[in-house]
């Protein structure tokens, strides 16, 4: 039933300035499924994501979102639709507190189970230091604070690019051990990640793109960890 | 005596710079957009008052009611409809169309109303005075004038930090595309801060008409004080501005008291002795 996929990604080709960073690249993504993209560095997982979420406009092919074509969609009507980035590298408003940055989030409106209240019995440390500039907190605090504000338009689908870049292991276990809670009432999940065991461990679906191309797809489990370092790594 | 009273002319005036600088550095603060024709919308603003106290027969301050919310809407819709086609990696296309922009304005200002001098009559307000001291007059209008300034100051600092708006203006000037990432329309965050700048410039154009002869070709000059102004107050910040304002108004006045001719190049020698001492402004921008 490929129809009811909540996202449809159809054979884009997609650059980064001059160069073409997406060639041909395929994805789909059901309804709360966590689905990981892993690969090197460069190998295109940022730009598949800014492709879907309307920061860039793929030369061909097509996305389809609950069945809606967004391939040409702006950024802000693509959140508005309901598909929210965590850009990588946190990326928080630095003139803004915290609180501020999380109402950024949710100034679309959409309707759904995510208020401050709710992110803050998430990441409990928001709430105590709401009212400082995003620069004061610490790395893993950002990353907190960046996936509470993509939380807070109450997305369908969340985007999740990197967000172990950076972060001491305690903290980058601490951010997934969040990540079930995030996913109730059929919230759907991108992760992109180049720490892969991370990745592997959380996703149900896993794609591996190596220079643009997806290389490896398929369910988590009925992959071997052989044939997935030899698609990450091109040997 | 005298002198109080030359520092106290110089603060009065410096007001309505701060209100030149004011959408000058908003718009800059949040696009980084300088734009060359503010000075002449200042103008145009002026001349819009003026058809509609003599179409009318209200008075200038009453006019205000049409003159800002048209100002706002020519800011929104100039910006929909052509400057934000101009924004991007590179400062100088936005640099020229508004230059470009300066230039229709006068011209098409000249076109309409000639070359001539005009004046909008406020009526005996205009020469109402209070006494503060017993050589220290002050004037009723320029009283409002400054008084109207500390309110548009405080109004636009109040906006940018405890509104939904203000912060969408923070948040796009920190960063546009994750701004966009988070479903703001940056097309239209723009074009309401133009909008918001323009609006000051209403307010800023009618008190400048009440208060000196316009004519068509006056309007850099206004954008060389509002320029000084934000650059002596400090980038992004408000209160800031006003101080600028304040300085560049008191320094001209100064400079007036000594010699007549002295005024323009008073005030120009202490933005550029700032300028050179304390690049970043007295007051630069401080969060929160």
């Amino acid at each position: 039933m490929p129809d009811a996929s909540l996202l449809k990604v159809k054979g884009i080709d997609a650059f980064y300035g001059d160069f073409q960073a997406l060639f041909d690249v395929s994805l789909s993504v059901e309804v709360g499924q966590i689905v990981a993209v892993i690969g090197a560095n460069g190998a295109g997982k940022s730009t598949l994501l800014k492709s879907i979420a309307g920061l860039t406009h793929p030369h061909c092919g097509e996305i389809l979102f609950d069945g809606t074509r967004i391939t040409d969609a702006p950024a802000f009507d693509v959140l508005n639709r309901g598909i929210a980035l965590v850009p990588e590298g946190r990326r928080l408003f630095p003139s803004l507190s915290v609180e501020e940055n999380l109402l950024i989030g949710g100034q679309s409106r959409r309707p759904g189970p995510w208020t401050l209240a709710r992110v803050y019995e998430l990441f409990p440390v928001l709430a105590e230091r709401r009212r400082v500039p995003a620069p004061a907190l610490s790395g893993g605090q950002q990353q907190m604070a960046a996936i509470g504000r993509a939380l807070m338009s109450n997305p369908r689908l969340l985007l999740c690019d990197e967000i172990s870049l950076g972060l001491a292991p305690i903290v980058v276990r601490e951010i997934y051990s969040r990540l079930p809670h995030v996913v109730t009432e059929g919230l759907s999940l991108i992760i992109v990640e180049q720490d892969m065991m991370q990745a592997l461990r959380a996703a149900s679906h896993v794609y591996c793109l190596q220079e643009g191309r997806v290389a490896l797809e398929g369910p988590t489990h009925a992959l071997t960890r052989e044939a997935i370092s030899a698609a990450y790594f091109g040997v | 005596m005298q002198w109080f009273n030359v520092v106290l002319q110089g603060v009065l005036i410096g007001g309505l710079y701060a209100m030149f600088a004011a959408g000058l550095s908003l718009i800059f603060g949040v696009m980084r957009l300088v734009n060359i024709a503010h000075g002449d919308l200042i103008v145009l603003a002026a001349y819009i008052s003026l058809m509609v106290t003599q179409a009318l027969g209200v008075d200038p301050l009453t006019s205000l009611l049409f003159v800002v919310p048209v100002m706002a809407l020519i800011g929104y819709a100039l910006q929909r409809g052509l400057l934000n086609r101009t924004l991007g990696d590179d400062l100088l296309p936005p640099l020229l169309v508004t230059f470009g922009l300066s230039i229709i304005i006068q011209n098409g200002l000249l076109e309409l109303f000639t070359a001539d001098s005009r004046r909008l009559q406020a009526g005996p307000i205009e020469i109402q005075t209070f006494q503060l001291t017993p050589s220290v007059w002050v004037g009723a209008l320029p009283l409002i004038q400054f008084a109207v300034a500390v309110a548009v100051i405080a109004g636009l600092q109040a906006l940018f930090y405890k509104t939904t708006l203000g912060r969408a203006f923070r948040a796009t000037s920190d960063d546009q595309s994750v701004a966009q990432l988070m479903g703001l329309d940056t097309r239209h965050v723009f074009a309401m801060a133009m909008a918001l700048s323009l609006a000051i410039v209403g307010i800023a154009g009618v008190f400048l008409a009440i208060r000196t002869n316009f004519d068509p070709a006056i309007g850099p000059a206004r954008l060389i004080f509002g320029f000084e102004a934000v650059i002596i107050g400090g980038l992004g910040s408000m209160w800031g501005t006003l101080a600028g304002g304040i300085i560049l108004g008191i320094s001209q006045a100064i400079g007036a008291q000594i010699d007549p001719g002295l005024q323009l190049l008073a005030g120009h020698i202490v933005f550029l002795a700032i300028l050179a001492v304390r690049p970043q402004g007295l007051f630069p921008k401080v969060s929160g």
